[in-house]
């Protein structure tokens, strides 16, 4: 509970709210006791006092009546009335949801069935029929506000009471004897409850904004009683020559329905996690780069990683996702880059291109070279041009990476239109030759699928149909197969392999499938906690794994196919990449570790093309 | 293939609308049978002609058992007979068609601009999140959201109209001269535009948090990956599948601003159905109060079959 103030009153805007409906709120109970004029007193010779005239703060109405005394005494009367209307509509609906989320069935049916007629009027026509036939008055005003309001209640709380109602401590109750109204009032009323006014402090506002406009229309409150609506209607005959008349009520009605608003937002705000977590912030359209340190120098090869670091800025921690990575392809060739969950070999990945969300990502140093030239802190357009063009990537999981709501045509003939100046009917050929290039059959019929229409295997073709569009130089796979089963993982991995060969692209290939790699990739690069540990060909890595990690690694892989569950194979768990300790980051995983480990940074060693870091290899490398 | 699926859901649905209209006039009736008192001087108000009473009397049974009256009373309605307002002297069913046309003139117009601003509104904001744009938008709308629209229109009278002279102070036509387009025009942009602002506000919100929900989807990382120009993933892709939430929240809003326009037509003096209705209250007129409501609700429950339909069109995963 203290939390949630906190969090609550951090929110500016909230606390504002509270504060300007804390003051209205107190006006309004002392209203009795201040010194005020009788509001219902009529001096005609004072008629239309500007306010700031001597004895009228807010000068005086058509009837020469205190506008000040009529404001707080209508203010009080529209709080009351609009506090009264949520009360009743809470209870009366909540008393109709309980039981036909308790009692289910036809009863549910029934009662559902009329809540949701209801619901199918605009609100102010009910109200309206409702004041017809009771006749216009603010006691039938009120009536008609909590009535239209009653099925927003027993919706609500009908959904909750099915929830609860098959809970075992219902069945428990049941059991022990106790009857329906007993358990409705002692087991399931305290549950909804919190539930119930949470609905009423979110509905209150639009109720005291509904009683004021039928008050304003005339059907509510009857002179010379008034209420805030009421006093508008009355005012506005006479707005244009004495617009102040309206302006006091009016404003009032606004500072009550906004304080109760910004209130609103922000009890809804501290009780949502994700804000909390700042999950829900939007990704730019390109990476944040904050560069500091050296730029490496240009290399031959097609494309480099040099010493990149990305970091996760959340709040004020920071993760090291990816700390000082450094690889490189030169065309035709297939790089693995092994590790487990969170090793930071995807973000790796993801930096090349930018494409790393931000926030919270960060690049903060290092460089990535597509023949020579440095990509990071780029233009947006230059980086634009090269995405899926010159560089493509083929992602985990098609069901969330391709678009639901495109066929997967259009999804195709997009990637080729964002770069080459082509017809819709070219571009849909070169979609169907595509399908046909990844071996979907039917490709003239499955190009105008939806992708919840095709399996997990074909989705995966569609994902490398789409990286192959413009037959790019680069393609970065981040786990294209860790999704699948195990004979459409291999058909997919032969697939690769041969365009690799056809077409001599290069191919950095994530996983954490060593089976995968062996098939697959020339060389390969082992990750942990955001840096290589060890790298070299794959034959000699697999053969002779120099790390502990890596040895520890293969040696809880026995297949193609092994899945995560090997990560229990190794005792302890990776190190959290915002805490990392200042040796060696598996040394306290490692059987092997000493305390010079764990005392200094251990740097990446060997002759190329091996290399290991760690002071006491399991291999002389 | 998909065009005749697409009839056989829009037919499905109309059948499933007839259940919701029978309960429409089922609620009427029985919130009209709260009238105390005799029903047929209630509805025909107090100075009513005895000949009337007794032809209100025999024309809706009263003296007969409520459910036969019931049907009565529909079976009439299904035949185009509303009965005859006694304050107007005309039959209901003309003084509805009438008026409503002019409040679906001005409830659409609203309704159009509350979706396309709301909408636009909504996705500048994501994209531009925790920017200055954001800010400004956050601001507006939490303004647009919080100030009645009777209040509001009132207040832009009296700027635009009484000291700015821009624009017309209320009505639908100028009373000498006009009756044109540019005319309806001139008299229409305040109403649509203070009927249009809760709606707008609502919508914008809704509309950015589906945008920034969308935008960290996966699949517009593909998009991003693919090159595609960045106003193309916002205003295509995002866009695209934030509708998929953002619709429903137009047909729920589609009903407020019917129901505002309510007041909106008594502050602007705007023939409408809603202020019909106002002064069929104040009058009494009861016939014409049931008239109205019934067919308003019908009408409204028509547009929700339109937006479902819409939502269908827009997301191939709802079963057709």
């Amino acid at each position: 509970m203290s939390t949630f103030l906190k969090l609550l009153f951090r929110n500016r805007l909230a606390a504002m709210g509270a504060v300007v409906l804390g003051a209205i709120l107190l006006l309004v109970l002392v209203t009795p006791i201040l010194p005020l004029h009788d509001p219902d007193i009529t001096a005609t010779a004072d008629r239309f006092k500007r306010p700031f005239t001597e004895g009228h703060l807010l000068g005086t109405d058509h009837l020469g009546r205190d506008l000040l005394s009529r404001l707080l005494h209508g203010t009080r009367l529209s709080l009351a009335i609009g506090v009264a209307a949520a009360l009743i509509a809470a209870t009366i609906g909540s008393a109709i949801g309980i039981v036909a989320g308790y009692f289910g069935g036809r009863t549910d049916n029934i009662i559902m069935r009329g809540v949701d007629m209801l619901m199918a009027f605009p609100y102010i026509l009910l109200a309206l029929a409702i004041v017809a036939a009771l006749g216009p008055g603010l006691m039938n005003a009120l009536i008609a506000v909590a009535a239209v309001n009653v099925p927003f209640f027993a919706r609500n709380i009908r959904g909750i009471t099915v929830g609860l109602a098959g809970h075992e401590f219902i069945d428990a109750a049941r059991l022990a004897g106790m009857g329906h109204t007993r358990i409705i009032l002692t087991e399931l009323l305290p549950n909804v409850l919190p539930v119930i006014v949470i609905a009423m402090s979110t509905t209150v506002g639009w109720m005291i904004l509904e009683t004021a406009g039928l008050s304003f229309l005339g059907l509510g409150s009857q002179p010379p009683q008034a209420d805030l609506g009421s006093m508008l209607g009355e005012a506005r005959s006479a707005m244009i020559s004495h617009p102040h008349t309206s302006i006091v009520p009016g404003v009032m009605i606004f500072l009550i329905v906004m304080s109760i608003n910004l209130l609103g937002d922000g009890v809804r705000d501290a009780l949502d996690p994700r804000l909390r977590s700042g999950a829900l912030s939007r990704p730019r359209a390109t990476t944040l780069v904050e560069r500091q340190g050296d730029i490496p120098a240009a290399t031959d090869d097609l494309l480099a990683i040099q010493e990149l670091e990305t970091q996760f800025h959340v709040g004020n921690r920071i993760y090291r996702a990816v700390g000082g990575v450094s690889l490189a392809v030169k065309s035709g060739e297939c790089l693995g880059v092994i590790g487990e969950s969170g090793s930071g070999k995807s973000v790796t990945a993801l930096s090349v291109m930018g494409l790393v969300a931000s926030p919270p990502g960060v690049i903060t140093g290092g460089a990535v070279r597509f023949q020579g030239e440095d990509l990071i802190g780029a233009p947006y357009e230059t980086l634009r041009r090269k995405r899926g063009d010159r560089v493509a990537y083929i992602f985990q999981d098609p069901l969330s990476t391709l678009h639901p709501l495109y066929r997967i045509g259009q999804q195709l003939a997009e990637a080729i239109q964002s770069h080459h100046k082509i017809g819709s009917a070219e571009a849909r050929s070169r979609a169907i030759r595509l399908l046909k290039d990844v071996r979907i059959p039917n490709a003239e019929a499955r190009v105008d699928n939806f992708p919840h229409e095709m399996s997990g295997g074909m989705r995966q073709r569609v994902g490398i149909a789409m990286a192959l569009a413009n037959e790019p130089d680069v393609i970065i796979a981040d786990e294209p197969t860790t999704a699948l089963d195990v004979t459409v993982q291999a058909q997919i991995l032969s697939l690769l392999d041969d365009l690799r060969r056809d077409r001599g692209l290069a191919i950095i290939f994530i996983t954490h499938d060593f089976g995968v790699v062996a098939q697959l990739c020339d060389r390969v690069a082992v990750m942990y906690a955001g840096r290589i540990v060890e790298e070299g060909p794959t034959k000699a890595v697999l053969d002779a794994p120099a790390h502990p990690y890596t040895k520890r690694l293969i040696a809880c892989v026995p297949e193609l196919g092994g899945g995560r569950r090997e990560l229990a194979a190794i005792p302890g768990l990776p190190p959290v990449v915002d805490d990392l300790p200042p040796g060696c980051a598996f040394a306290p995983r490692c059987d092997k570790a000493q305390d010079n480990c764990r005392a200094a940074e251990v740097v990446l060693l060997g002759n190329e093309p091996r290399a290991v870091r760690c002071l006491y290899p399991e291999e002389a490398i | 293939m998909r065009g005749a699926m697409m009839g056989g859901y829009i037919l499905k649905r109309l059948i499933s609308a007839v259940p919701v209209l029978l309960g429409i006039t089922i609620i009427v009736f029985l919130i009209m049978s709260l009238i105390p008192g005799d029903p047929a001087t209630a509805i025909l108000g107090s100075y009513a002609t005895p000949e009337n009473v007794e032809k209100l009397n025999r024309d809706l049974g009263l003296d007969k058992p409520m459910v036969q009256r019931y049907f009565i009373w529909l079976g009439n309605m299904l035949t185009g007979d509303f009965g005859r307002s006694f304050s107007l002297n005309r039959p209901v069913l003309d003084e509805i068609v009438e008026r409503f046309s002019a409040t679906l003139i001005l409830a659409g117009t609203a309704f159009v601009l509350c979706s396309v601003l709301g909408v636009l509104a909504g996705v500048v904001s994501a994209a531009r999140q925790y920017g200055l744009a954001d800010k400004a938008i956050t601001f507006i709308v939490l303004i647009g959201i919080s100030v009645p629209s009777f209040f509001l229109g009132m207040m832009m009278i009296l700027l635009f109209a009484v000291n700015l002279r821009w624009l017309p102070v209320s009505g639908m036509y100028a009373i000498y001269g006009g009756g044109d387009l540019p005319d309806l025009l001139n008299h229409l942009i305040m109403p649509a535009l203070a009927l249009a602002a809760v709606a707008t506000g609502v919508i914008a919100r809704l509309a950015r948090s589906a945008m920034l929900e969308v935008l960290r989807q996966d699949y517009i990382r593909t998009a991003r990956a693919k090159g595609v120009p960045e106003r193309r993933v916002i205003m295509g892709h995002a866009l695209r599948a934030a509708m998929v939430s953002i619709i429903p929240v137009l047909g729920i809003q589609a009903g407020f601003v019917l129901s505002g326009a309510v007041y909106i037509e008594i502050v602007f003096q705007w023939p409408g159905v809603g202020r019909m209705l106002v002064e069929a209250i104040l009058k009494r007129d009861l016939l014409l109060v049931q008239g109205g409501v019934v067919f308003v609700a019908a009408c409204y429950v028509m547009f929700n079959i339109a937006v479902d339909v819409a939502q269908s069109l827009l997301d191939p995963r709802i079963k057709t």
